[in-house]
């Protein structure tokens, strides 16, 4: 059974929407309570490997983009959580699952002030530590 | 009662190339734990991007790093293609035979730079001069194709923008030629000599299992035996044609020696690759002339010297991208060093750290000045006021 289909079958409706750029780009969405479930499955019982996370800011929500790579079919897989509170974005830390998201989710939360719950090390990682409290640098304009 | 004692290396220390600092936590000559502490050459680049037009982002992602300078402008450009229905769609096919020289012999001059560095590092400094020696004629290949030897300002959305010269493949052919004996002896001096061996066999060993729970890449991942290759597993460039045959290094040990030999290894299968692509180069266009950015989302990958570089693009169908994400594959090999390092000594930390072939630059993406005269250091709001009021003083100069 292709990684696809395997998807689809045990995340079912947690998956709100699927669109297929073309074969070797996946973007598929899934509410922000999901995502441990979501990310759990995809690393452990799937094998992905976790390349990245994207923060985005968006005028509705804060938006969160895991890269998920399939190495044996060249394809990447997005899972995109919209985080509608955009006041103090919250969601579950991925990093107790796997080590390899301490980095990127300490970047994401200094940088567009998303806090990751449960993460067990959410302290800067590259901004100075003079920057002021509260000042996200890659958060536009409202 | 053990006595827990910490080494600081860093941030300005004469065995590092760049700016980190490492916090060892040492009990005796063991390293018990490690704190990575990043940050000191963060410039904002992601921030930058979205502040330029697309063919200007090209130039600026070419900047993150000196040493893999084509992996990012690649990666940008094929995220970019991705949006526009693919590379193959709008590149033409002489412009991916030049992309994949560029990033193969790129390849080469880096691998070099970081078996010089290595060599340096446990003392063997004869590689060390060696290694740099030889790299010097593949930056001489740079220059005599693209004008420079760092920061090629080759690639562009749809093509690239130099054309290779026919009386350019007759040199680059011999530089091949001549670099395949000094591959020989590389791996001779580092493959068959018991010192080397005895000094990097089972040091820094970083195993399958913790390759993949950090999430490791490039030759990194490759020496622990996870099996990963952007070239193979997503073609670009000459390598999408198929009409190209190389190999995919890999090693199981998961210690530096096999570092080292799975980047020397490589070397051949580089060499192999541009000799095809010189066999092989059609005539015809360079560039596909691309006006406009459909909105959407497009995802591009190289595997860089160091690993998988990916980059990230939304666009709004302005000139602009919204945003653009960037991944160096340091940003996921370097945090590995806190496995690979714990429970080694102290003297294998240095070798350990530098392992990876960390490249800071890349990793982090803040201009952080020094002034000369004193310690205070200055960020980018303090250069803007600075600028604003040279403005305001040059105002009034004119007006007097």
């Amino acid at each position: 059974m292709n990684i696809k289909t395997m998807m689809q079958e045990h995340l079912g409706a947690t998956i709100t929407a699927w669109q297929e750029v073309n074969p070797r780009r996946v973007y598929f969405s899934v509410k922000k309570e999901d995502i441990l479930k979501t990310v759990r499955f995809l690393f452990r019982e799937l094998g992905l490997r976790f390349s990245i996370a994207s923060g985005v800011d968006t005028p509705q929500a804060i938006e969160i983009l895991y890269h998920f790579c399939d190495d044996v079919a060249g394809t990447v897989y997005s899972v995109r959580v919209l985080i509608e509170d955009k006041k103090s974005p919250e969601i579950d830390a991925i990093t107790p699952l796997f080590p390899g998201a301490e980095w990127i989710e300490r970047e994401m939360w200094e940088m567009l002030g998303i806090k990751f719950i449960g993460h067990p090390n959410l302290k800067r990682l590259l901004l100075a530590e003079d920057w002021p409290e509260e000042k996200y640098p890659l958060r536009n304009a409202p | 009662m053990s006595h827990r004692v910490i080494v600081p290396i860093g941030p300005y220390h004469p065995s590092l190339e760049e700016p980190e600092f490492f916090r060892l936590y040492v009990e005796g000559e063991k390293v018990v734990d490690l704190d990575i502490v990043i940050g000191y050459n963060h410039r904002g680049i992601e921030k930058l991007a979205e502040a330029k037009h697309y063919d200007q982002v090209a130039y600026l992602v070419e900047r993150i790093c000196g040493i893999c300078s084509s992996s990012h402008p690649y990666a940008y450009v094929l995220a970019v293609e991705d949006l526009l229905g693919g590379e193959l769609a709008v590149v033409p096919e002489r412009a991916l035979y030049i992309r994949t020289i560029i990033d193969e012999l790129q390849r080469i001059h880096s691998h070099l730079l970081w078996l010089g560095l290595a060599g340096h590092f446990i003392g063997y400094n004869t590689v060390w001069m060696w290694a740099w020696k030889y790299r010097e004629p593949v930056l001489d290949c740079f220059e005599m194709i693209t004008g420079n030897r760092n920061n090629y300002a080759m690639f562009k959305i749809g093509g690239v923008r130099r054309d290779l010269k026919d009386e350019d493949i007759p040199v680059l052919k011999k530089a091949m030629d001549e670099l395949t004996p000094v591959l020989g002896m590389f791996k001779g001096a580092v493959m068959d000599d018991p010192v080397i061996q005895m000094r990097l066999k089972k040091v820094g060993v970083l195993t399958k299992e913790q390759a993949i729970d950090w999430c490791v890449v490039g030759p990194t991942a490759r020496a622990s035996g996870v099996n990963i290759d952007i070239r193979r597993d997503e073609p670009y460039g000459a390598l999408t044609l198929g009409k190209i045959d190389w190999n995919v290094i890999m090693e199981k040990d998961g210690d530096i020696f096999a570092k080292t030999v799975l980047r020397i290894l490589e070397m051949y299968e580089c060499i192999s690759i541009i000799r095809q692509c010189l066999e092989r180069i059609p005539k015809g266009e360079i560039d596909s002339n691309v006006k406009d950015i459909p909105p959407g989302e497009g995802i591009g990958r190289v595997e860089a010297p160091r690993g998988e570089c990916i980059h990230y693009i939304k666009s709004d169908g302005t000139n602009r991208p919204v945003r653009h994400k960037i991944r160096a594959p340091s940003f996921m090999n370097v945090a590995s060093n806190k496995v690979a390092c714990v429970g080694g000594t102290i003297s294998d930390a240095a070798i350990t750290l530098a392992a990876v072939d960390p490249c800071y630059c890349c990793t982090e993406r803040l201009a952080v000045i020094e002034r000369p005269t004193s310690k205070k250091i200055m960020n980018g709001w303090d250069l803007i006021k600075l600028s604003q009021e040279k403005t305001e003083r040059l105002k009034k100069e004119l007006h007097k």
